[in-house]
């Protein structure tokens, strides 16, 4: 049987305590929520922390502030969204909640959609939305077992040197494999963080970094805690998902896409792209190319045509590369048409 | 001969147990948490054994330094090669294997040493503190390689450099038929390597006891082979060891082999004196392997206008992987069965296994023929088109006639595959579909067949291939002992089924005791879809004896003709006074007062084989099963993803026993035909030392419900002479269609031939980019074979044999 | 010919602070073994054990409450077959602490049933041979009884999502979804009957 290393738990009530204990451990300790990536990876000795923060008993981090459905607080306005009009996530909130919250699904559809893509529902009974957006990079080379890795001479991202998926390679190409990244990235989400020394709030990509080591800017005694979503005022979002089947696989291809109509005309455009990089990509010339027309099949092949070079998949994930690369006009274009009126 | 009796020779009665869809006698146990799996087996003052796996593709092992891992607090043994130098493996011509490996590693995770503490989290940590030296060997990761390296051999036996075995066999004239063909096809196919990956992890549990005997519980299919390899290896009397299967979760060949971590536990338990469990990882359990070989094919037949095929040249390379296992036998199943449900006049066949530095290759599912049969099906399709012949019509105009040799002497008696084309011909609406469906649309047919067990045991021997014996109780209860063990496929509930049909009673007034070398006689294994066939004759045997003694103790009772004593209800009856009776256990009881303790056997051989030849093992079945199988399925040209929609099979089961038993192996086997077809593969990284690509449940691609299709199921009964109540086998068979039958319907949706396994999205666009609107193999190597051995057929020297009705 | 030294130990040019704070040891050695003392609340009984922080609701159950009727095919949530029922939810019991599970009851295979009185469920998976092998069966049911418990008419679909976290290998998922159904309609009508074709495959 797989068995997890040893290590001291902590169950703290607060965000506080549990920044505290980070603080005071240091970079031996590590947080888990719903353990669902991370216990995986101890049991594999990808990470063998010394000390584990357990964040299910913190009841700040759990909850949608506005929702009508969970009843977990709040003042209720505007058919489930809060006062500044938009919605406010708990990280710690499972993603079968949110995949059941009603406000969520009407007025993000897009986030709504990628929750409910993830893995499997006995994994999102478990898995919370703190633990997707900062889900470790994954790699062929790098989610396997201790001595799998041993027999490949390891590789960069763990106890080696070298990034067998480019040999030549001075960073980690292991992939940023989060449905909800891409969607809070293209929502224009901002996510708090704190830590003993304070709390910071940042733009969506401002947590993601192209280096499948570093690939998170949250320091280690940082605990990401709230998910802020704009108001959805206009927007239409949707999120379409690669992968070889229906349950338990992680994306080899997100798309997601946010559009706002003035008309029939796109005012403002948002097109991510997951599982293609180390971090979330933004599709910029797609977007502009979008911007001020018609959502006309023309235009949606325009973008999806500039989206297409962004993707420059490794060999380090499920089906060939070439296939992948191939597949993204096809789901940018779903991903755009879903998002027409 | 041992085998089926006078039961069925009997005036037909109404059957009342048999063809019923009971409950399997395990079921609930299975529901509620209470069957005990090999891994559930807890005993005091158990040790857990860890093995440590050579991170190596092709190695010498220069040194073994184990002495740090010995000195760990709660370790409390260490084995490396050195201390069991026996070497075993299932087939007498490939022993092969050794327990943990003695002076050369030949793939990744092939065993290197074991350890036994007092926990698994202590037996861990001392693997890895064993340092092993490696003096590395140039390894061969393909059949190409394997050619071009023979030196350094992997082995020191076989045909020669990494060449594991040749077999090349003539029927007849292929040149003469080649001759008489109106027209000549050729194909060269590919079917990749796939796994087992059953739901159980393989576990042991070893207990010595004090007098030096030894005791392995173990979730194998073969407890009879694992107990002979395990006395050979530690060197003990058999009498002094014994093994007990355990219910398999889920085995499909990959629990067919003896183990090296069975061996392991026995030699930790024989040298602690204190129990040792064993449970794999799931990475491990991709190491054991034993499952699809992965094999190249080409296929050239002769055919007339009408279809049908006057010669048939195959030749198949297998890539074998680091030991033999059953790999001789898998390779002449590649060319046994071509022959067995369409005519074929003239047949060669040549086939070649390579050794390589990869997991073993062995039996799974379908064993050996699910590769062929792909090539031949999707082959039929292509000639059909090119001699604008329906594809269902150019098969069920040459089929291989019941009762008949083939060109093989292979010798068929029940043949059913007629009515099952006709069944899903007409379930499937096929007439109104093929090649009139909406592009992206498609439909596509393909058919198979499979042994109902293999005619000769593994080792040679004139023992009976199964036995069974019955000890009834005064309280009505029946007691069945035989060495048979469920793997999920239900053969404990058909041995309930046969026997209580026979006596007169109730499925659940049976106690079954299986798969235990002391307590229960031999049978060879859940393998082969040999035991519902052979177990069931046996069964048979020993229930009719039964019924004898107590038809003797209850004639005399009531003073009626044995002739009238009739069972049923749990009760024994004058049947033409029915009113007139003993209830079970009463006669029970008449009959031990008369004639004492009641107890009686049933044993099964096959019947002799008319294939006489060398390589003639393979092939021979007391009766084949036919399944038919038609295809509906989307593909979207854009992206190359197929959407299998539905799938219609017909099976011809002969009887069921059980039919809601049988539906289910159909599903179960459409189920792993279909990931077969369009997404698992085994395969390796060659630039990485030969690393097995993803040995995990998230990366070896298994289809969850969101991808099971609707499977319509049609049964059809033609009871076979050999066959327990005329039952054949249903667990395997259904397999086969499915990956050929995808193939042709993908063809019929888009106009591309994909003549690989797996039919993935990005091979369907490089088909739909090329030239030759195909994806497939483009060559085959460049090999010396031997000349093969020739072998008239059954008909050489009749004058007119597609006239003549038995050709035999 | 070369000799190439292969051994667990850590790589000495490694740069720990470039690695994110990843360590390179394979297990970590002694470290805290001490056992906490947990009461769980496992099949409607408090159950006491004492256990060290790092074991999983999984091995807790089977290795120290001998509750072997939970299976597992991976203990790494690439399968489903460990799924127990926590606070009525189904969850990997692999992939759960032990000590993360005080005060969240806790239901098994074992304790599906209602004293000798079955769950409808285990009924008609046993009824259509819907466990084969039987060994994904617990964590099957037990994310069948989720489904139920939730929603007592689902449809075909509904039944394929709540059950895609779950593989089987021998059934194909088609005896299962139908034993849901079956045990749905039964837990309405417990005279309900499978279909014809269920048991008998499709006839003409």
């Amino acid at each position: 049987m797989m068995r997890l290393p040893r290590f001291r738990y902590y169950g703290p009530r607060s965000v506080a305590e549990a920044a505290g204990i980070l603080s005071d451990e240091g970079p031996e300790a590590m947080v888990v929520a719903g353990g669902t990536d991370l216990y995986p990876n101890m049991k594999r000795r990808h990470q063998t922390p010394k000390t584990l923060v357990g964040l299910r008993r913190v009841a700040a981090l759990i909850g949608v502030r506005g929702a009508t459905t969970a009843g977990r607080s709040g003042a209720v306005s505007r058919g489930g969204l809060d006062r500044s009009g938009g919605m406010r996530i708990g990280a710690g909130t499972t993603l079968t909640d949110l995949e059941r919250h009603a406000g969520l699904r009407d007025h993000y559809p897009g986030l709504h959609e990628a929750i409910r893509t993830i893995s499997t529902p006995v994994l999102r009974n478990m898995g919370t939305i703190g633990g997707n957006i900062c889900l470790d990079t994954r790699c062929n080379y790098y989610d396997q077992t201790w001595e799998w890795r041993r027999a490949i001479n390891f590789c960069m991202k763990c106890d080696g040197d070298t990034c067998w998926v480019a040999p030549g390679s001075d960073i980690c190409l292991a992939v940023s494999s989060s449905d909800s990244a891409p969607m809070l990235c293209a929502l224009g989400a901002r996510l708090h963080l704190q830590s003993r020394r304070g709390t910071r709030a940042i733009a969506a990509p401002d947590l993601f970094r192209r280096d499948g080591i570093r690939y998170l800017t949250k320091r280690p005694d940082e605990i990401l805690t709230t998910i802020d979503l704009p108001p959805p005022d206009g927007w239409r979002s949707a999120y379409r998902k690669l992968r070889r089947r229906e349950a338990f696989d992680f994306p080899v291809l997100g798309v997601a896409a946010c559009l706002r109509f003035e008309g029939d005309v796109v005012a403002e455009a948002r097109l991510w792209l997951g599982a293609v990089s180390m971090a979330p990509l933004e599709a910029r010339e797609a977007q502009d190319a979008l911007i001020g027309r018609p959502l006309t099949r023309d235009t949606m092949e325009e973008a999806a045509r500039l989206a297409y070079p962004l993707a420059k998949p490794v060999d380090n994930t499920d089906f060939s590369l070439r296939w992948r690369k191939e597949m993204t006009r096809h789901f940018v274009l779903e991903a755009l048409s879903a998002c027409g009126p | 001969m041992a085998g089926r009796t006078e039961g069925l020779a009997r005036p037909a009665r109404a059957l009342r147990v048999v063809g019923r869809p009971v409950r399997k006698v395990d079921g609930l146990a299975k529901c509620t948490g209470a069957l005990r799996y090999a891994d559930d087996i807890i005993l005091p003052r158990m040790l857990f054994c860890r093995i440590l796996r050579s991170p190596v593709p092709h190695a010498r092992i220069a040194n073994v330094d184990t002495s740090k891992a010995a000195r760990m607090p709660g370790v409390k043994a260490v084995l490396t090669g050195p201390d069991l130098p026996i070497p075993f493996g299932i087939l007498p011509v490939s022993q092969d294997e050794h327990a943990l490996c003695v002076d050369r590693v030949r793939f990744v995770g092939d065993p290197v040493a074991a350890v036994a503490a007092v926990d698994e989290d202590t037996a861990f940590e001392a693997i890895q503190a064993i340092g092993v030296d490696y003096e590395p060997l140039r390894p061969v990761f393909s059949i190409d390689e394997a050619i071009r390296t023979p030196e350094p051999r992997i082995h020191d036996y076989g045909d020669s450099g990494n060449i594991h075995k040749q077999v090349a066999l003539e029927f007849g004239d292929i040149e003469h038929g080649f001759r008489e063909a109106d027209a000549v096809f050729e194909d060269l196919v590919f079917y990749e390597g796939s796994t087992h990956l059953a739901m159980e992890q393989h576990a042991a549990v070893a207990q010595a006891d004090p007098d030096g005997k030894v005791t392995l519980w173990s979730s194998t299919q073969t407890p009879h082979y694992v107990h002979r390899a395990l006395a050979k290896v530690l060197g003990m009397r058999p009498a002094h060891v014994r093994v007990i299967a355990c219910p398999n979760g889920g085995g499909f060949g990959g629990k067919s082999d003896p183990f090296n971590h069975e061996i392991v536990v026995a030699k930790l338990a024989l040298i602690t004196g204190r129990p040792v469990k064993v449970t794999l990882t799931r990475e491990e359990v991709f190491y054991c392997h034993r499952g699809r070989h992965p094999v190249l094919m080409q296929i050239k037949t002769g055919v007339r206008r009408d279809g049908r095929i006057e010669a048939m040249h195959f030749r198949s390379f297998l890539d074998g992987g680091a030991y033999g296992s059953y790999g001789v036998a898998s390779t002449y199943y590649t060319g046994a069965l071509q022959t067995v449900t369409y005519d074929v006049r003239n047949y060669k066949f040549e086939g070649v296994r390579f050794f390589t530095n990869k997991p073993p290759c062995g039996p799974k599912r379908g064993h050996g023929t699910p590769q062929p049969r792909f090539a031949l099906e999707v082959h039929l399709d292509k000639v059909a088109e090119a001699l604008k012949i329906d594809p269902a019509e150019i098969r069920l105009r040459h089929l291989v006639p019941p009762n008949t040799l083939t060109v093989n002497s292979l010798r068929v008696g029940s043949m059913g595959l007629r009515a099952c084309i006709e069944k899903v011909v007409a379930g499937s609406d096929w007439k109104r579909k093929f090649r009139l469906l909406p592009p992206g649309k498609g439909i596509g047919l393909a058919c198979s067949s499979y042994i109902c067990g293999a005619g000769l045991p593994i080792y040679w021997n004139n023992m009976p291939h199964t036995g069974v014996q019955l000890k009834l109780d005064r309280g009505g209860g029946v007691t069945v002992f035989c060495g048979e063990i469920d793997i999920g496929q239900g053969s404990d509930t058909v041995l309930a089924q046969v026997v209580a049909e026979i006596l007169g009673i109730e499925p659940i007034d049976i106690r079954i005791v299986f798969g235990d070398t002391d307590l229960t006689p031999v049978d060879l294994g859940s393998y082969s879809s040999r035991v519902t066939l052979m177990m069931g004759n046996a069964a048979i045997q020993a229930a009719e004896r039964a019924r004898e003694i107590l038809a003797r103790a209850a004639a005399a009772k009531l003073e009626a003709p044995i002739e009238r004593i009739g069972f049923g209800d749990r009760r024994v009856f004058d049947v033409e006074q029915p009113d007139r009776g003993l209830t079970f256990a009463e006669a029970v009881q008449a009959a031990e007062a008369r004639e004492g303790t009641i107890g009686t056997v049933g044993s099964y051989t096959p019947p002799p084989s008319a294939a006489k030849y060398k390589g003639g093992g393979v092939g021979p079945s007391p009766a084949y099963s036919y399944s038919a199988a038609v295809v509906e399925l989307d593909v979207d040209p854009r992206t190359g993803w197929v959407r299998v929609e539905r799938v219609h099979l017909a099976h011809d089961i002969g009887r069921s026993i059980n039919p809601v038993l049988v539906v289910g192996q159909v599903e179960g086997s459409v189920y792993m035909g279909l990931g077969e077809a369009l997404m698992e593969e085994q395969t390796f990284r060659a630039n990485r030392n030969g690393v097995h690509k993803f040995p995990s449940m998230l990366e070896y691609k298994s289809p969850t419900t969101m991808e099971m299709p609707e499977v319509i199921t049609y049964l059809v009964e033609d009871p076979d002479p050999n066959g327990p109540f005329g039952a054949k086998e249903v667990g395997q068979g259904p397999l086969l269609p499915i990956a050929p039958a995808i193939a042709n319907a993908v063809h019929d949706a888009i106009g591309v031939r994909i003549d690989e396994v797996p039919i993935t999205p990005e091979k369907i666009l490089r088909a739909i980019a090329s030239p030759s609107k195909r994806c497939g193999p483009k060559r085959i190597p460049d090999f010396a074979w031997h000349d093969p051995i020739r072998v008239p057929t059954p008909w050489a020297g009749v004058v007119d044999p597609a006239r003549s009705g038995d050709r035999s | 010919m070369a000799r190439v030294r292969r051994s667990a130990k850590k790589k000495a040019t490694q740069d720990p602070a470039r690695r994110g704070g990843q360590r390179t040891v394979p297990a970590p050695r002694g470290g805290a073994r001490v056992k906490v003392h947990l009461a769980l609340e496992v099949n409607g009984e408090t159950l006491e054990v004492a256990c060290a922080s790092h074991r999983t609701l999984l091995e807790i159950l089977r290795e120290d409450l001998g509750l072997t009727g939970t299976k597992h095919g991976c203990e790494l949530g690439e399968c489903g077959t460990c799924t127990v029922l926590i606070d009525g939810r189904p969850e990997l019991s692999c992939l759960v602490l032990g000590i993360e599970c005080e005060d969240r009851p806790i239901v098994t295979v074992e304790g599906l049933a209602d004293g000798p009185r079955l769950h409808p469920l285990q009924e008609t998976f046993a009824e259509l041979g819907a466990a084969q092998c039987g060994y994904c069966t617990p964590g099957i049911l037990c994310a069948a009884k989720a489904l139920l418990d939730a929603n007592p008419d689902p449809s075909l679909p509904e039944i394929r999502e709540a059950l895609s976290g779950n593989l089987c290998r021998c059934t194909g998922y088609i005896k299962i979804f139908e034993a849901v159904e079956l045990a749905a309609r039964r837990l309405k009508d417990p005279g309900a009957k499978p279909a014809r074709e269920t048991l008998y495959g499709r006839q003409d």
